[in-house]
This record gives structure tokens, C-alpha cells and sequence, in this order.
């Protein structure tokens, strides 16, 4: 091993040096504002994680697992796992060897941040010593990993079917500068150690090219050009970084642990929800997902293009995107760094001014009290079953065969359980109606509340404290009925598909349980899109400027996605989804509480 | 005078040629969808509201469209605004197909600019 420089320095690794100290000051500022954006509490919860051995194993594995390898992209697509993880995991490895042959070969020079990058220019090692082949073997072979990742960014580019896409984001024109530079620096980086091979040694790859390039282009002279442009391309990447998408690579660091100590969305736009935005790669997989994008106008809607506004600044449009979406949580399901798209819309919703502030202090809630008393269970039915009274006649029946002695709270009048507001963002409201139904379910003297509504459902879980008071929902209660041998379901001949309603699924977790039960009365199929996946029925109360016949076609697509599956008729879980699917539906839907009453016998 | 426990009712009469639409005005450029009603009364039927205050959508858009919005009208608006639990259920049962819970979200945001 020699240096082939005294003072290990030349002015090509400039615009590498700019880029580097550029986004390392711009990077620590961030950190900075955003520790400094965060309220007292979340301050000393993050930095007290950052500490605490668990989760700080938790963070390194963390983010090795899902920056670097991208787990979360190979369980999704396999071309587009390894896509990611070859560029990423590549490039890390690069990084590090070069500062493991910085460390071996040259240690005084380890403070020079260019030194692991330029290696190969500044340093001649012969590659037939067993470190330097080693080394050179592994460096040619992590490049290659990236080059072919890079090959099939450039194929996704063009053609995103093969990568599970039907959809992409359309890149900005920073985003441009920064993807053209990405895809430049490696195949620049190949050319420059090419060049040097024969002077500082090389491996599989290197060599050969050195040797065909000799062939023809005979001096030296090329090899000094190809360096400065492989240091311009990195510098580039770096300066316009923090301006596009790729500055989700040093956000999702900051994402992990932050998410991992437990922090949430305080603010649409600072602290956490930052990290979050900075986070989104702009990957463009909330787009299929998004029961919206059935319709070409709403597709500037989804959650990275939300993510984009908010960078922009461009307020117009985060009021307009936030107040359209449903709320239906798909785009967090299938997000790959965990955007919470609809927490940040509430957290935009809630930050609003109005004039009027509901108030609800008015409401006598003795009748109410009245009515709620008598037994050591109640069933909440919600206001939205007034519109779908079958699913309160069918639990009340199915109550009544179990043998169960109950009181059902709002038969006649009842509040509403607070979601739709809170979802609108009008929290303090929201937390009025709260407490007026707590006030009524603790007075009642019952232990358990059945709640037939997922929407109530979710409030209830979230929101709602109620000590001494076992909130559940009917999947589950009729469940256990089931198990302990209360009800006797007979399986019938009809075929049914179980539609997971937004908030009983990916809201709050429940699949298991009503497919079950329908197994029991019923012939069970699954759609295509399910569980996770499934599709909104287009009637959700999130989104408050989609009207009726805008949402059609997003009822129709779901339908579409239910009827694949060959079933006779549609199971739900959810009076809205009822409501919503009833309307345009071609086969008979049905309510789970519904489809159980039928084939129970008592 | 003589209480006789009745006495006689204020003119309920709307001169339409001299109604101030300047609220209801903002409401359409809002919600554009507040023009289609039909006042027929299926929000007021199903709100979850409205047992307990007097709400009704329907009420709110004729008083708007009448100018009972103001003056002490203005009162009954705004305390049937502040009542609502933006359940939807008036929007699902609309046959016109009104947006009406953006409508009354974006009534409570007029409100603001009055102040």
C-alpha cells in the first residue's frame, strides 16, 4: 500500500466536500428545530428512549431493518424490495468498507470526510495482498448490487407494472435533479475506479473495464475528468437533498426512534408531523391504494401528494386535500415508513378557526340515565343504525336467544358518540359529547357496553374512560356467546363475502373474529383486496367536502373488488358500509348480526 | 292592561324584495349544493340533534334564505348550528344529495368572519 499523494488532496473532491458539509449542517439544524417544535413532555420522552437500552436496540434494529434492508418493500413487491434495499444496503456497505480501508490502510487520514469516498483515487493497493482482494472484491460486488438496483429504477421509471405500481408519483422538477444525479453517481463511480484500476487495484469488475477501456482510450488523461464527475454528481445529490424526496433517507432516521418513544401528531405541521412528512419517499403506493384514485381528478389528493403540499407551504391545497379524504386509513396500512395520512389530515382539520363552537352543556341526560338502567349489560346501538334498524332488531334478537339480560341505551333517543367530530377535527365538541355519554353509561351501573358501530366502537376504545365498564364489540361479544355455547348457529347454504369496514379493520384491528362467525352460519369467500387492504365503501363520514355523487364511483369500485369473489351476497360489520353498499349493490348486503339472527335457531 | 295570557303575534311576513342575502350568498359560494334544497324535511327527521335542540337543517337554510337569520334570529340559527353533532346522517337521507355537513361546517366558518 502507498499514497499516491503527500498531501491526500486534490480539488475534485470539492464539490463532493460542499454537498457533504451542506446536508450534515442542514440535517443538524433539522434536528434542532424540530427537538426545539416539540412540546416539553415529548422532548424528554424522545431523548429519554434514546437512553433506555430496549428501545434503543429497538431503533438500531429498526431502522437497519426497514432503511437499509427495506423489509417492509420485500413483503410487498419482491422487485421493488430488492430494488430499494440493493441501492440502499449497497451504498451503506460502500460507505463502510471505504472507511474500513481508511482505518487499515491510512488511519491518520480518517478525519478527512472525503477520504473513505475517494479511496480508490488517493491510495494504490495491490489487490493480490488477501486484504486488498478482499476489500477491492467486496467494493466491486456491493457496486454491482447497486448498478443493478439502479438498472431497475431506471426499468420502474418506465414501466411500474412490473413492480406491483399501476400508478406513480409524478416527480418534481427538484425531484428530477435529484433522481438523474442518483442514477449518475454510481455508473460515474464505476467509470472513475475503472480508470484507476491499473494504478490502484480493483476487482472483477474494475479490472476488465480498465483494461477494455485501455484498449481504446489509451492514456490516463480520462481518469482525472471521470473523478470530478463522480464527485460533481454526489455533490449535486447532496445540495438538492434536502429539497426532494430523498430526504426521506435522514428523516426516516429521526421517524423511527421518534415513533418508537411513543411520540404522536400534536401539530399538522411541526415537530413529529415534520418528521413524518420529510419521511414520505414520495414512492407513490398510496395512490393504488386510495379508494379515491378510482377517479383520475381525486389522484393529486393522496397522501404524497398531501406530504408535497405540506412541503411547498402551499396552504390552499392542504386545506382542500385534507378536508376531501375519507379517513379510511389504507394509505397508512400500505405506507412503507408509516406516514400517518390521517392523523396529520385531523391535525390540519383541527388547527381551524370557526366562529360557532357547538355546545352540548345543554342536554339533559336524565331521560337518557333513565333508560340506560336495569342491567348489568348495555348495547349502544349508535345513531347511525337508526338509518339501518335491521342491525338493531337482529342484535336485539340474537341478544334476546343467548338468553342475555340487557337494556338497549338509545333505543328511542341517544347521542352521537362523538367520532364524526373528531374526525372533522372539532376535538373540544367532540370531547363534550364524551363526557355526556360517559356521564350515562356510569350512572347505568352496567359492566359491559355492546356497541354494534365500529365508528363508536373506535371513540369508544380511544377516547372514552370508562372504569369498571368492558367495552366491546358485538364480533367479539356474539363470539364468546357462541364459544360458551349461548348461541347455536346452524351453517346455511348462502355464500358470503365479509366487507372489513374501515374502522372495525384497519381502526381497531378486528378481522378474525366476524369472518369466523359468518364461517359458522354461513359459506365464507374473500375478495381480492381484504383485511388490510380492503376497500372503502366511499360512504365514510372522514371526508367532509366528497359529495354524493362523487362518491359513486368509489362505492361501484369496491363492489367490484366484493363481487370477485364469487359470493352469493355481502357481509358487513358496519351500518354505514350497509347503508353506502345498498344503494348501488347487485347482490343482497347484509350485516353480520343479520346474517347470524338467520341462522340461529335460539 | 288586562293580561290575558295571549296577545297578539308579531307579522311572521317575508318581503322577499327586501331580504339581506349576504350570509346565505357565502353559504352558496361554500357549498353550492345548498341551492338544490327542496326543504322537504328528511335531515330534520333523522337528526340526532335535534330532540334535544331544535335542530333541523331544513330550518336553517329557510331562515338563511329568509333573512330570519338576523337580527334575533340570528339566536335560533346559531343555537341550532352550536347543537349539531355532525352525525351525517342528514346527508346519507338527503334526496338532493347535499353535502350538509360541509354546509354547516362551513356556516360555523362564516359566523367567524361576522364577528
Amino acid at each position: 500500500m502507498r499514497e499516491r499523494f503527500a498531501t491526500g488532496f486534490d480539488p475534485f473532491v470539492l464539490p463532493f466536500l460542499v454537498g457533504m458539509i451542506f446536508v450534515l449542517g442542514y440535517c443538524a439544524y433539522g434536528i434542532f428545530r424540530i427537538l426545539f417544535q416539540l412540546s416539553r413532555q415529548d422532548r424528554r420522552k424522545f431523548l429519554l428512549s434514546l437512553i433506555t437500552p430496549s428501545t434503543a436496540l429497538k431503533n438500531i434494529w429498526d431502522i437497519f431493518a426497514n432503511c437499509l434492508l427495506h423489509v417492509k418493500l420485500w413483503k410487498r413487491n419482491r422487485m421493488l424490495g430488492f430494488m430499494h434495499s440493493s441501492i440502499a444496503f449497497g451504498w451503506f456497505m460502500i460507505i463502510l468498507l471505504g472507511h474500513i480501508e481508511v482505518m487499515v490502510y491510512c488511519p491518520e487520514r480518517v478525519r478527512l470526510l472525503y477520504y473513505p469516498i475517494f479511496f480508490n483515487y488517493f491510495v494504490a493497493e495491490n489487490e493480490s495482498t488477501i486484504g486488498g482482494a478482499v476489500l477491492f472484491f467486496l467494493m466491486d460486488f456491493f457496486l454491482l448490487l447497486i448498478l443493478t438496483g439502479i438498472a431497475l429504477a431506471m426499468i420502474k421509471r418506465v414501466r411500474s407494472r412490473i413492480f406491483g405500481m399501476r400508478r406513480t408519483t409524478r416527480p418534481s422538477a427538484l425531484d428530477r435533479v435529484g433522481l438523474y444525479s442518483l442514477w449518475a453517481i454510481f455508473p460515474l463511480r464505476l467509470l472513475a475506479e475503472s480508470f484507476t484500476a491499473h494504478i490502484s487495484g480493483g476487482s472483477f469488475l474494475t479490472i476488465p473495464a480498465n483494461w477494455v477501456f485501455r484498449q481504446f482510450l489509451g492514456n490516463d488523461l480520462n481518469m482525472l475528468p471521470t473523478w470530478w464527475a463522480y464527485s460533481i454528481a454526489l455533490g449535486v445529490f447532496m445540495c438538492v437533498l434536502p429539497f426532494t424526496r430523498y430526504m426521506h433517507i435522514p428523516a426516516e432516521m429521526m421517524l423511527i426512534p421518534m415513533r418508537n418513544a411513543g411520540l404522536k401528531i400534536r401539530h399538522p405541521r411541526k415537530g413529529f408531523a415534520k418528521v413524518e412528512v420529510l419521511s414520505c419517499p414520495g414512492c407513490g403506493v398510496c395512490i393504488d391504494a386510495c379508494p379515491m384514485s378510482v377517479k383520475k381528478v381525486n389522484i393529486k389528493d393522496c397522501t404524497v401528494y398531501l406530504n408535497r403540499q405540506i412541503r411547498r407551504g402551499n396552504e390552499k391545497r392542504i386545506e382542500e386535500i385534507s378536508d376531501k379524504c375519507l379517513l379510511c386509513g389504507k394509505c397508512e396500512a400500505v405506507c412503507q415508513v408509516g406516514v400517518e395520512g390521517p392523523k396529520l389530515r385531523i391535525a390540519q382539520r383541527a388547527s381551524r378557526r370557526y366562529g360557532l363552537t357547538p355546545d352540548y352543556s345543554g342536554i339533559d341526560v336524565a331521560p337518557l340515565v333513565a333508560a340506560a338502567k336495569g342491567s348489568k349489560v348495555l348495547y349502544f346501538s349508535g345513531c347511525m343504525t337508526r338509518l339501518t334498524p335491521s342491525i338493531g332488531k337482529a342484535v336485539t334478537s340474537l341478544m334476546h336467544k343467548a338468553g342475555v339480560d340487557f337494556v338497549w341505551m338509545d333505543r328511542d333517543e341517544g347521542l352521537c358518540c362523538g367520532r364524526p367530530l373528531l374526525t372533522a377535527g372539532r376535538i373540544d365538541a367532540a370531547i363534550g359529547l364524551i363526557h355526556k355519554n360517559e356521564e350515562i353509561i356510569l350512572s347505568s351501573g352496567a359492566d359491559t357496553l355492546v356497541l354494534s358501530c365500529p365508528i363508536c366502537y373506535k371513540i369508544f376504545t380511544e377516547r372514552y374512560s370508562l372504569p369498571g365498564v368492558r367495552v366491546v364489540n358485538y364480533t367479539d361479544y356474539f363470539s364468546e356467546l357462541v364459544e360458551h355455547g349461548r348461541l347455536h348457529l346452524t351453517k346455511g347454504d348462502v355464500c358470503y363475502v365479509y366487507h372489513d369496514p374501515c374502522e372495525l379493520g384497519r381502526g381497531c384491528g378486528i378481522y378474525d373474529s366476524p369472518r369466523k362467525l359468518i364461517g359458522q352460519a354461513a359459506g365464507i369467500a374473500e375478495a381480492p383486496k381484504t383485511r388490510e387492504e380492503s376497500i372503502c365503501c366511499g360512504g365514510s363520514l372522514g371526508s367532509l367536502t366528497l359529495d354524493f355523487s362523487q362518491r359513486e364511483a368509489m362505492t361501484r369500485n369496491a363492489l367490484k373488488n366484493l363481487y370477485e369473489s364469487r359470493a352469493d351476497a355481502i357481509a358487513t360489520a358496519c351500518p354505514l358500509c350497509l347503508t353506502t353498499f345498498s344503494r348501488y349493490s347487485e347482490r343482497p348486503v347484509r350485516d353480520l348480526a343479520e346474517v347470524l339472527d338467520a341462522s340461529c335457531s335460539g | 292592561m288586562i293580561d290575558f295570557g295571549f296577545g297578539l303575534s308579531r307579522s311572521s311576513a317575508v318581503r322577499l324584495d327586501e331580504v339581506d342575502l349576504t350570509l346565505y350568498r357565502k353559504l352558496e359560494k361554500l357549498e353550492p349544493g345548498v341551492r338544490t334544497c327542496m326543504s322537504c324535511g328528511s335531515c330534520t327527521a333523522t337528526c340526532t340533534a335535534g330532540p334535544w335542540s331544535g335542530m333541523s337543517v331544513r330550518k336553517v337554510i329557510l331562515d338563511l334564505q329568509r333573512e330570519r337569520a338576523s337580527a334575533e334570529g340570528h339566536g335560533e340559527v346559531r343555537k341550532m348550528l352550536s347543537a349539531c353533532m355532525l352525525c351525517g346522517k342528514c346527508s346519507m337521507v338527503c334526496p338532493r344529495g347535499i353535502n350538509t355537513r360541509h354546509l354547516i361546517l362551513s356556516l360555523c366558518r362564516i359566523y367567524e368572519e361576522k364577528k
